[in-house]
This record gives C-alpha cells, structure tokens and sequence, in this order.
C-alpha cells in the first residue's frame, strides 16, 4: 500500500507541476504583451498618448513590385488593378493605396512609391466633411465612420493626396472587418483593427507584406513613443512628407524623395 | 396721379398652360428617374469617377444655386437701393430665387451616394465645413425669401419689407460667398485654392440670376399677353451688361493672379491653352458667347433696344455661365493634382495625367430635372397667387420714361 501511496503523490505532483506551468506559458506571453503593446481592452477609448504611423524609405521600394497594394486587397476585399482591369474600371474602383512612379524630368531619376491616406494632423478631409463622418482618431487614424457617411464627396475633392475612393457600385461578399458600402467614400484605415488588437506589436497588411517580400520599405510605429523603431528611424535618416508644404503634418512620411 | 400696379394671378387655362406644366413635369419625372437609376446601380452608370469626383449634376446644381441668390437682386435693389422702379418686380424676384434654389438643392440631395441619409446630413453637423453651414444659409435663405414675400404681398406688413429685404439682401451675399468658398477653401486643387472664389461667385450670381430673371420676365409676360414696357426692360439690360463685364473682371483677375504665380502655371497652360474641351468652354462658351457677344448686343444702339436681342443675349449669358461652371468644376479636376513637383509621375490612380470625363445620360436628365423643378413652381405659383403685375406699361413704371416711339411722335 505505501508503494501504491508514493506513486500517487508523484503523479499528482507531476499532474500538478505540468498544469501550472502550462497555466503559466498560456498567460505570461499575454501579460507581458500587455504591458509591451499597451494593447487595450475594447471597451476603453482610443486616447492621444500614442500617434501611430509609419516610415517608407522609397529606396527599398521596388520598381513594379506591387505586394503591399496585393496584401491591403485581400486584406479588405477591393480589386486591386490587373492588366485585365477596362480603363473604367480603373477609373471607378476602389484604390486604397497604389504605387506611384516618379521620374525626375530633368535627371531622369526615378523610383516609386507607396501612396495611401496620409492620416493628417490637420486633415482637410476632416476639415470639409458636413456630418462629421470623416473624422480624425485621437491616436492620429483618420477614419470615414459609415453610418454617417452621406456619400458628398467633400472630402474627396479636399484630399491633396486623392486618398479616398468613392464605391460606384452595388458591393457584394464583402469582409468583415471593412465594411464598405455603395455610395460611401473609403480610404486607407491603417489597419486599425489590427492597431486596436495589437498595439504597437501590431503592422498593417502593406508593412507586412513587404517585409515578407524581404524589401523592409515600411517601419510602423507609435511616433509619441521616442523609443519606437520609427521614431528611431526618423531622427537617425532624414524624412520628407508629401506636400510639405501644406503643413497637415502626416502621420505617413518618406525616406528618398527629394527626385 | 401717378397709375397703381395691380398684381394678378395669371389666367392662362388652355392648351398653353397645360402644355407648359406638362412638358415641365415630364423633364421632372424623368430627372427623378435618372436619380433612381443612379442611387439605385451606384454612380457606375454616371460619367463620374474617383478622378472626376463631381460632374453634370453638380454643374446644374452650382449654377442654379448661385443663380437663385442673385435673382433675388431685382428685389434688394427696390427694397435696400430704394430704386421704386423695381418694386413691381420684387415679388416674381423672390419667387424665382427660391424655385432656383429648391431646384439646384433637389439635383444636390439626389446625387448624393446615399440621399436616404438626407436626415443624417439634418442632424450631425461638423461646424468647420462650409457644406455644414451652407445647409443652414440654403433652408434659411429660403424662409427669410419666403416672409419676404410675405411682407410685400400683405398689405399690413408692407412697412417692413425694406428691413426685411435688407436681411435677404445681407443673408443672400453670405450664402453666395458660401457657394464659392466650397471651392475657395479646398487647398489640394490649384484651381480652387483661391479668396477670389467667393467673391467672384456673388457677381457671377448677379450675372447669372438677372439674365434668367429676364428671360422669365420676357416669357411671362409674353404668354399671358401682359404689357411690358421698355421702361422695366431697359434697365435690367443694362444691369446686366454691368453685370457681365464686372464677371469678366474678375475672371481676368483670377487668370492674371495665377498666371504671375509659377507654380500655377501647368494649371493656367491647361485651362488657356491645351485643355481640349476646358479650352474651347472657356475661350468660346465664357468668354466670347457668354461675355463679349451679350455685352456687344446688349449696349448696341440699335440691337439693345430689341426685345429679341435681349432675350437671346440673356440666353447667351446663362449659357457661358454653364460654361464657366464646368470650367471651374470640371476643369478644375481634371487637371492632376501636383504631388510630386518636377516629376513625371504616373500609377494606377490617374495620378499625374488629366483626368477623363464625358457627361453622362443620367447626369444631364438629373441636372435638367432640377431646371424643371424651379420653372414649375414659378409656373404653378404666378397661376395660384398674385406674384406678376397686370401691367408692366411704361406710363405705369416710369411716367417720365420716353420710348423711341413718344420721341419719334414729338420730332
């Protein structure tokens, strides 16, 4: 009976031991996610402590290469543009973001970019809209909210960087993290519900794809947080944003486009 | 004693009539149908795209809009310039600026992506857009018109139709200043991001709004066979050669302005030069058709006195206006936005090159059905209420007005 005894007390010490520490490795990497990402409970507001955006060095941006414009279709169910996309087609579908080629017309250097919502500071889009549905995120992501989205296309016409995209069209099978709707304007969104999941771990389906692709155009990150990659990044290289001269100060900037 | 002016309803009941309501109505029913077929298939059916973000619609839209403030002109100028000339016209003025208004509204709500959302665009207001408080200068315009038109047609209230007017006229020039500043305060666009633009927009609204209100004013009292005198005609014709030239001016300032500032130069080259369509409007529609020929026939000693002239050189005035607002609207999208200055640039987007667009079916039935809108309830409400004087005769509007007729006979 005593043998009986022991090799109970050690199974049960072994039973104990191995659920503790699977209780433990199941939790830990939460808690300690937690307090990296600083990811918050769905119900709490989105607060201006963090500023997200992102840095895109043009010189890593490959000529022709199109996988983060891949990566932001399939993530949110818009057609990205093909050889068989018709000119109309072109014209009227959805482009959340696109890749733009520039060549220097004096010095013929050229390269290409990215090109997607800037997430403005002083967002004309937020400025224009007449319900308010534009609107600009206290963590700096500047949102189309599509209850109140009249469909005026205000801010379309007030957007210097033609971000926004209007749905011509009767949407079908749509996903459900964007919704999309006809007669609604949409834009680049940050991937904010990857954000909102994720915190500062997060990276939206454009920087993840590229970096998958092995060219690291795009460095995301919290610009509040001077410790983040990006904000590393931004005081170490130089960076430009697209139309400087406007003063909206994006939450997207450049590396590399001085042309 | 001087004659009064006796206003009456009109009494039109035949074929005329009818046949004018009708064929009004068929342009409105048809108008509502191309808004249904396009909220119903999505804008995919229009000439708009994600390039050219406002099209025909929006041009019809503008024009009647600004049009409709600067009809009510004629009537500021009796009840604030105190010019009694005017005063029997200063009841059809006011009509026709809130018919022109709920029509260029009509065309706006239903080209919306979504106008069943009229109610979301009622009750959530973002006060920095200008489109925000443009909905509250348009609903306003038209209730402070609309007791407007009360103080004069009721005789109790007739002492305070001068302050009355006097806020229409003030609330009036702010809503015009509105309508430009949609486009005045977009600084993406180099054709737009201008102070010019509303300022400009009110003459082009005095231009534009008295150029219908005589057309409207020669048809009425035609088709009732009411006497109009040369007294009433003369003056609106030189009004509104005035106001012709002073449009001209200020779009010689906006080109000459742009034309100094480099960076706006491919703007200008486009728009001037090699536009295509944009170029012809302009040259030919605007200036020449819109501004030189009526100013040529409307101070033309001979032609200028010629109710035909005057009419037709109001036509041509409403004409360049169109013109001149699918320059601005169009045009002025059409040509790319400048990103990326010294470069060449292209992508998927259209970015970097001029941007198609071709008028569409749908889009032009929707913009005429807004036309028809505003001349049906002019129709319906000079039958129904007593907005058109009986008589326009001289003797009755200026008994010192000589005609070419009284000058001959006294020779």
């Amino acid at each position: 009976m005593s043998r009986e005894q022991d090799t109970d007390k050690s199974r049960r010490r072994f039973l104990g031991g191995a659920a503790g520490t699977v209780a433990a490795a199941t939790l830990a990497p939460g808690v300690v996610l937690h307090q990296l990402g600083q990811a918050k409970p769905a119900d709490q507001p989105v607060s201006s402590q963090q500023r997200w955006g992102m840095l895109i060095d043009t010189s890593k941006c490959a000529n022709g290469c199109e996988a983060c414009v891949d990566a932001c279709a399939k993530e949110y169910g818009w057609k990205p543009v093909t050889a068989e996309t018709s000119e109309r087609e072109r014209a009227i579908d959805a482009q959340w973001i696109r890749k733009v080629n520039l060549r220097n017309r004096e010095t013929g250097y050229s390269h290409s970019l990215p090109m997607m919502c800037q997430h403005c500071e002083t967002a004309p889009c937020v400025d224009v809209c007449p319900t308010g549905a534009s609107f600009r995120r206290a963590d700096g992501i500047v949102l189309v909210d599509k209850h109140i989205c009249i469909g005026c296309r205000y801010c379309m016409m007030a957007c210097p960087y033609k971000a926004r995209s209007f749905i011509h069209e009767p949407l079908h099978d749509q996903l459900a993290v964007a919704p999309r709707g006809k007669g609604t304007v949409e834009s680049c969104t940050l991937c904010v519900q990857r954000i909102d999941q994720k915190g500062a771990n997060a990276i939206p389906a454009c920087a993840e794809a590229c970096a998958a692709e092995g060219h690291d155009a795009f460095i995301f990150g919290d610009l509040n947080d001077s410790e983040s990659a990006l904000s590393q990044a931004l005081r170490k290289h130089g960076s430009t944003k697209i139309r400087a001269d406007l003063n909206l100060n994006q939450g997207i900037t450049y590396r590399g486009i001085e042309g | 004693m001087k004659k009064q002016i006796h206003f009456k309803e009109v009494e039109n009941d035949g074929l005329g009539f009818y046949g004018l309501l009708g064929v009004l109505g068929f342009f409105v029913l048809v108008g509502l149908g191309a808004a249904w077929y396009m909220e119903h298939n999505g804008h995919q059916v229009t000439g708009m795209n994600n390039q050219v973000i406002w099209g025909t619609p929006h041009v019809f839209a503008v024009f009647l809009i600004v049009a409709a403030s600067g009809a009510l002109n004629v009537a500021s100028v009796s009840s604030v310039f105190g010019k009694l000339a005017y005063k029997p016209l200063a009841r059809l003025s006011g009509l026709l600026a809130i018919a022109l208004l709920v029509g260029g509204l009509a065309i706006l709500v239903l080209d919306l992506g979504r106008p069943d959302r009229l109610i979301v665009a009622m009750t959530y207001y973002n006060f920095k857009s200008i489109f925000a408080w443009n909905i509250f200068l348009y609903t306003g315009f038209m209730a402070i018109v609309a007791v407007y038109l009360w103080m004069m047609m009721e005789r109790r209230m007739n002492r305070l139709t001068a302050p009355v007017g006097f806020v229409a006229f003030l609330w009036r020039l702010l809503l015009t200043t509105g309508t430009g500043s949609i486009f005045g305060f977009l600084v993406a666009r180099q054709a737009y991001d201008e102070a010019i633009m509303a300022p400009m927009f009110v003459i082009m609204s005095f231009s534009f709004g008295l150029a219908i209100f005589i057309l409207v004013l020669l048809a009425a009292y035609r088709w009732t066979g009411r006497p109009l005198g040369e007294a009433v005609l003369y003056r609106l014709k030189n009004l509104l050669g005035v106001f012709v030239a002073s449009v001209l001016y200020f779009t010689l300032v906006y080109h000459l302005t742009n034309l100094y500032i480099t960076e706006h130069h491919g703007f200008e080259r486009f728009l001037l030069l090699d536009g295509g369509i944009y170029t012809t409007l302009f040259w030919v529609g605007q200036v020449l058709l819109g501004s030189l020929v009526p100013l040529a026939m409307l101070y033309h000693p001979t032609l200028g006195k010629s109710r035909a002239a005057i009419g037709w050189a109001s036509a041509l005035v409403i004409l360049g206006g169109m013109a001149q607002m699918y320059v601005i609207i169009i045009g002025g999208q059409a040509y790319p936005m400048t990103m990326f200055p010294g470069m060449e640039v292209s992508s998927s987007f259209f970015d970097g090159v001029v941007a198609n667009y071709a008028p569409s079916l749908p889009e032009v039935l929707l913009g005429l059905g807004g036309v028809a809108i505003a001349l049906a309830m002019v129709v319906v409400a000079v039958k129904v209420l007593a907005f058109l004087p009986e008589s326009l005769d001289n003797s009755l509007v200026d008994p010192h007005f000589k005609s070419e007729a009284a000058i001959e006979k006294a020779a």
